[in-house]
């Protein structure tokens, strides 16, 4: 655990987050806590069917009631051109249903009232006749020829299917398996789980109608990026849109897609010539906003008798729900789930993802994952154990003989991807040690002996984040770069702004700390500016952990051009050539001289002042710069987990959790065990209790915090953390990003435990997610079932 | 934000003045307890009562537990956490201190009330079967007057008491015993979660043969008590397999239905299971003269 200096004056190190005075006052600005005068309350009627034909609406009721402004119908909305929207995998998703709805939740109507009650129970004033429609709820049923076709809006959409991707050399991955020794296959199932931040999803819209600028104060992980789609779905002039997300009570990826709500808000602004605030409650947040994962998965691996792995192949249903509104970059249909062949050095890989309709809520957004690296990282580990199940060999060592050796970097992968740095086996051993690997096997044996349950998981991830280059990668077109602008005030205080956007990471501390690193101002002396896109530069934002790799390496870079351009301030006062000059933290000085020499501080207030400057250079201390990365960055860890499970009840104890995590170089280490805390907490919700089902006729059965389930305190260990650092070669400030680890590699690491628990006594070598103790009970019966 | 539908609302000032308002709003009022599993379906809009009567102000008319007449009385405004930090429950009727532990969370304990999880009544509500197990009494109070009621005639069914629309629970009775313990053991997914199964039980004890023991499953669609299990016990000598027997009895007495929280086969293993060390738990408190 990192010990926390009171106050770091300047660079790296752990120090306390800037930002937690207000948050910890309560002084945090959310969304709902805005109120602007005259505001107006929306509310969105939601469809109770999960497939439905719309025969007829009626709004009279409604409209009628005293404190209700508007009524608005997907009707309306067509009339403005705005029934349907883009989505950002380049499909249509409607704002408000016209003709069907396609899921339980879907918008259906929008009401603006004097209050939030008065919208609500104008919602119970509408009328609207539906003729229900056969579903498809099971995804692996959404290409059968009888299945009722979901999309009959789109022109030339005959059947349920999205999209078929590969990655890999299909034919080469054949012939290793033709050749293997051992092939394991197994049936493996991510479910549908939901990222449920705290503060749910929502926007104040505010048209003014005097100037023609619409001001929408919302719930984004990306602003930039939304502007733009406003301006294009509205045909609002962009100049004439401000995003101003204010504090994000978490996003984890929940915050990345722009919702029917927020359009509804600021239609209802444009209509009522008022400040519209919308915000969903937690049923409507659960029901209808992004979901995450739910990938159906066939894996195989081979290898040679002697634990050799040499080939890894997976076929993939991917489940879209009504609309393909998945965020990621256009080229990437499956998002990077081609890095499923994990830390090994095999022969040969192949996958096959085919995404399919079915009626349910659309998203599969990247909930604490670099795009669906989180399925991936959870196949490969998974096939991995299965492999040592199989050839009887201890999972630790297997994983050490295959690991990518680290005189193989950069590392060339079978499926596209090239591994900037990596030591696997260091951070392994180093898990192995803080766990007592042996001595937990010894204690298992014990137990075992005694017929009680214990098991140990282990999982080893590599993750591809910081997306991403603009020759690969966009999002509706647009370039996945990150702009940083700095400013250096006379008086040497600086503000920074990013365009990266903080949901709780704590940037305006590390981003601080990347300024100050760079130009030696203390940072307490530096403001970091985000969200406001009045106020920041262009670029897209916080999600696939790519503040860091993206936005934190424009930050550094920035902060080197502000450096160089008081290097040539610096020579002229101290009347010497720039190259004498040479630098330490917080001060160009005179190259034999260190007595001569102007302080950052000294230079910022030389280059505001009167006073002649050097040839060529221009006043102030200030400068902008476009990160474009030239590769992703690949951070891995080394995750141990110790489960106990009572036999009677399949009640399973996550006792211990062990995590080594390398994300590079460290910038605030607090904040990154911060993060891996949260993130571990994640994943043991995902394994044990998180899941979005739905019953046969679409039902959600997961729209409520009583049912779907997110951890406490109470169960989670005490973490046990540990840290090597691989630089990352291309990277500025060789950090390579850390927010997704944890939730990417500890469901593999917790699955992997329980089955070692109950393989020996109870036969188990499979169960799915989430590990509820019935769920568990009915595997160790052995009649697991898939999640439904 | 849930909001719920419009209601009018009034602080009652005595059990009287309740009872009053519930005569003169008819069926339409309900009363507000703790709020914990009213305003939750308010603002779901699954329950839309028309007058709510607060009857917050009677916690400290309604909020006590003490021994009187051979009988542990509970006020019904008593909160949930009053009966977790109780030395007298914890003396008397272990299977409360045991219940309320796993009961909720802290926020909800704090405001929560037994007449209001009583009169709740839902299926995985845990005070019932507690109750039913120590063969607890229940006072009714309306315009007539009082009625005590044992809880199989108290407790009808799911979401159905015997309370009347003008009538309010006012007390719960719990019989003490010299040589007595009883036990709660639950399954749940997640702390705070509802159970997935539970089991109850009361052991009474003279010259080594259990007199009488009372037997009573959550959230499995079983009776009020587990009838078949408490005979199965009564005039047996305590034994690992006359738990068996009961326990297995007590499983086969339930009628658990597949959900999110678990199988029917699951519900009715973890049935015979929790009864099984419950009873365990409840014989060796009661030969510790632990009660
Ligand atoms: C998140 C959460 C988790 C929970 N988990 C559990 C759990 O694991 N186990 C469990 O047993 N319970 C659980 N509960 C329910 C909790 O215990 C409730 O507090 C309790 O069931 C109701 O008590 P209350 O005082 O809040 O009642 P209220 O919500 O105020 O009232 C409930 C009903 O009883 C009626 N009522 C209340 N008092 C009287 C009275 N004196 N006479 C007649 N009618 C009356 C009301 O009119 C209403 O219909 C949970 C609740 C929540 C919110």
């Amino acid at each position: 655990m990192s010990t926390v200096q009171p106050s770091p004056t300047v660079g790296y190190g752990s120090m306390r987050r800037k930002e937690d005075p207000r948050f910890v006052r309560g002084q945090g600005r959310y969304i709902d806590d805005l109120k602007l005068p005259g505001m107006l309350h929306g509310a969105v009627l939601r469809s109770p069917l999960a497939h439905a034909r719309i025969i007829s609406i009626d709004t009279a009721a409604a409209a009628a009631h005293p404190k209700v402004k508007a009524v608005i119908t997907g009707a309306d909305l067509a009339g403005l051109g705005l029934a349907w929207m883009p989505t950002m995998s380049q499909d249509t998703q409607a704002v408000l249903a016209t003709d069907k709805v396609r899921f339980q939740g879907q918008e259906v109507a929008f009401v603006v009232a004097e209050d939030r009650y008065s919208a609500r129970d104008a919602l119970e004033l509408i009328d609207v006749e539906y003729e229900e429609l056969p579903v498809v709820i099971d995804a692996r049923k959404a290409l059968d020829a009888d299945a009722p076709i979901i999309r009959d809006d789109k022109e030339g959409q005959t059947s349920n299917h999205i999209f078929d991707w590969e990655a890999g050399d299909s034919e080469e991955t054949d012939r290793v398996f033709a050749a293997a020794d051992v092939v394991v296959a197994r049936d493996i199932i991510y479910p549908r789980c939901h990222p449920a931040p705290l503060e749910t999803c929502g926007a104040v819209a505010q048209m003014d109608p005097v100037m023609g600028k619409l001001t929408l104060w919302t719930t984004t992980q990306a602003p930039h990026a939304h502007r733009t789609v406003y301006a294009l779905v509205a045909g609002l002039p962009e100049h004439k849109i401000r995003i101003i997300p204010g504090d994000i009570g978490g996003g984890f990826g929940n915050k990345v897609p722009v919702y029917p709500g927020y359009v509804c808000a600021i239609v209802g602004s444009i209509l009522t010539g008022k400040p519209v605030k919308w915000m969903e409650d937690r049923s409507e947040n659960l029901l209808s906003t992004g979901f995450a994962r739910d990938y159906i998965m066939h894996g195989e691996i081979a290898a040679t008798s002697d634990g050799t792995i040499t080939g890894l192949r997976v076929t993939t249903t991917a489940d879209h729900g009504a609309f393909n509104a998945t965020a990621q970059p256009t080229k990437y249909p499956a998002g990077f789930f081609h890095i499923f062949s994990g830390s090994y050095d095999l022969q040969a890989a192949h996958c096959k993802v085919t995404g399919v309709y079915t009626n349910k809520a659309p998203g599969g957004v990247a909930y604490r994952c670099s795009f669906r690296v989180t399925e991936a990282v959870y196949l490969v580990e998974r096939m991995v154990d299965a492999l040592a199940l199989e050839l009887k060999l201890d999972p630790a060592q297997l994983r050490l003989k295959n690991f990518i050796r680290p005189e193989q970097f950069p590392y060339q992968c079978k499926t596209g991807w090239t591994y900037d740095s990596g030591e696997y086996e260091r951070a392994m051993r180093l898990a192995m040690e803080i766990a007592g690997y042996d001595d937990l096997r010894r204690e298992q044996a014990e137990k075992r002996a005694r017929g009680e349950l214990m098991g140990i998981g282990i999982a080893f991830f590599t993750e591809t984040v910081g997306a991403g280059p603009r020759k690969d990668m966009d999002i509706l077109g647009l370039a996945m770069n990150d702009g940083a602008d700095l400013r250096v005030h006379p008086t040497g205080k600086a503000v920074l702004g990013i365009s990266a956007m903080s949901q709780g990471q704590g940037h305006e501390t590390t981003f601080a700390q990347i300024v100050s690193e760079e130009l030696g101002i203390p940072s307490a002396d530096i403001e970091v500016v985000n969200g406001d896109t009045d106020r920041t530069p262009y670029g897209l934002g916080t999600y696939g952990s790519r503040s860091t790799p993206v936005s934190g390496a424009a930050t550094a870079l920035v902060a080197r051009k502000v450096r160089e351009r008081a290097r040539l301030i610096a020579a002229g006062m101290l009347e010497a050539s720039p190259d004498d000059l040479e630098w330490e933290r917080g001060r160009w000085f005179v190259k034999g001289d260190p007595e001569q020499g102007s302080t950052i501080q000294e230079i910022a207030m030389a280059a505001h002042g009167a006073g002649d400057l050097p040839e060529g250079v221009e006043g102030m201390l200030e400068d902008t710069c476009v990160y474009n990365p030239p590769n992703l960055t690949f951070p891995f860890g080394a995750y141990i987990c110790v489960v106990d499970i009572d036999p009677g009840t399949a009640k399973v104890v996550v006792r211990r959790f062990v995590a080594v995590d390398d994300c590079g170089v460290r910038i605030n280490p607090m904040i990154v065990e911060g993060q891996i805390h949260g993130g571990l907490a994640e994943g043991v919700g995902i394994a044990l209790m998180e899941l979005i089902a739905f019953d046969e006729q679409g039902n959600c059965l997961g729209g409520s915090f009583m049912d779907y389930l997110i951890p406490t305190a109470l169960e989670v260990p005490e973490w046990e953390l540990g840290a090597t650092v691989t630089p990352s070669p291309h990277h500025p400030i060789g950090a390579k990003g850390v927010g997704e680890s944890p939730t990417v590699g500890s469901p593999p690491a917790i699955v992997n435990a329980i089955i070692d628990a109950l393989h020996d006594s109870h036969g188990v070598d499979h169960i799915d997610m989430p590990c509820t103790p019935g769920r568990v009970w009915d595997a160790m019966q052995g009649r697991a079932e898939p999640p439904q | 934000m849930q909001v719920p539908a419009p209601f009018e609302y009034e602080r009652a000032t005595s059990v009287q003045h309740a009872l009053e308002l519930l005569r003169a709003r008819g069926p339409d009022a309900r009363l507000l307890a703790g709020g914990h599993s009213l305003l939750p379906m308010m603002k779901l809009r699954l329950a839309a009562p028309e007058f709510l009567i607060d009857i917050d102000p009677l916690a400290g008319e309604l909020g006590y537990i003490r021994e009187q007449d051979g009988e542990l009385r509970v006020g019904a405004m008593t909160r949930h956490r009053a009966l977790l930090e109780s030395d007298a429950v914890a003396r008397h009727a272990t299977i409360i201190t045991d219940a309320e532990r796993v009961i909720a969370d802290p926020v909800v304990r704090n405001r929560g009330t037994i007449g209001g999880a009583l009169c709740q009544a839902d299926p995985a509500e845990d005070l019932s079967a507690v109750c039913a197990a120590l063969e607890a009494t229940v006072v009714v109070r309306g315009a007539d007057g009082d009625r005590v009621l044992t809880m199989p005639e108290f407790h009808r069914g799911p979401y159905e008491t015997a309370v009347g629309d003008a009538e309010m629970l006012i007390e719960v009775r719990i019989p003490l015993h010299p040589v007595a313990g009883s036990a709660y053991e639950k399954v749940e997914r997640r702390v705070g979660d509802w159970a997935v199964a539970a089991a109850g039980a009361a052991v009474r004890l003279h010259a080594g043969v259990i007199t009488r023991a009372g037997i009573a499953l959550t959230a499995v669609g079983a009776g009020v008590t587990s009838g078949a299990a408490e005979q199965a016990l009564a005039g047996q000598p305590p034994s690992e397999a006359t738990f068996a027997a009961a326990a297995e009895l007590a499983a086969r007495d339930c009628s658990p239905t597949t959900d999110q929280r678990g199988s029917v086969e699951y519900k009715r293993h973890l049935a015979r299971e929790l009864t099984l060390r419950a009873l365990r738990t409840a014989t060796a408190r009661a030969l510790r003269g632990d009660a």
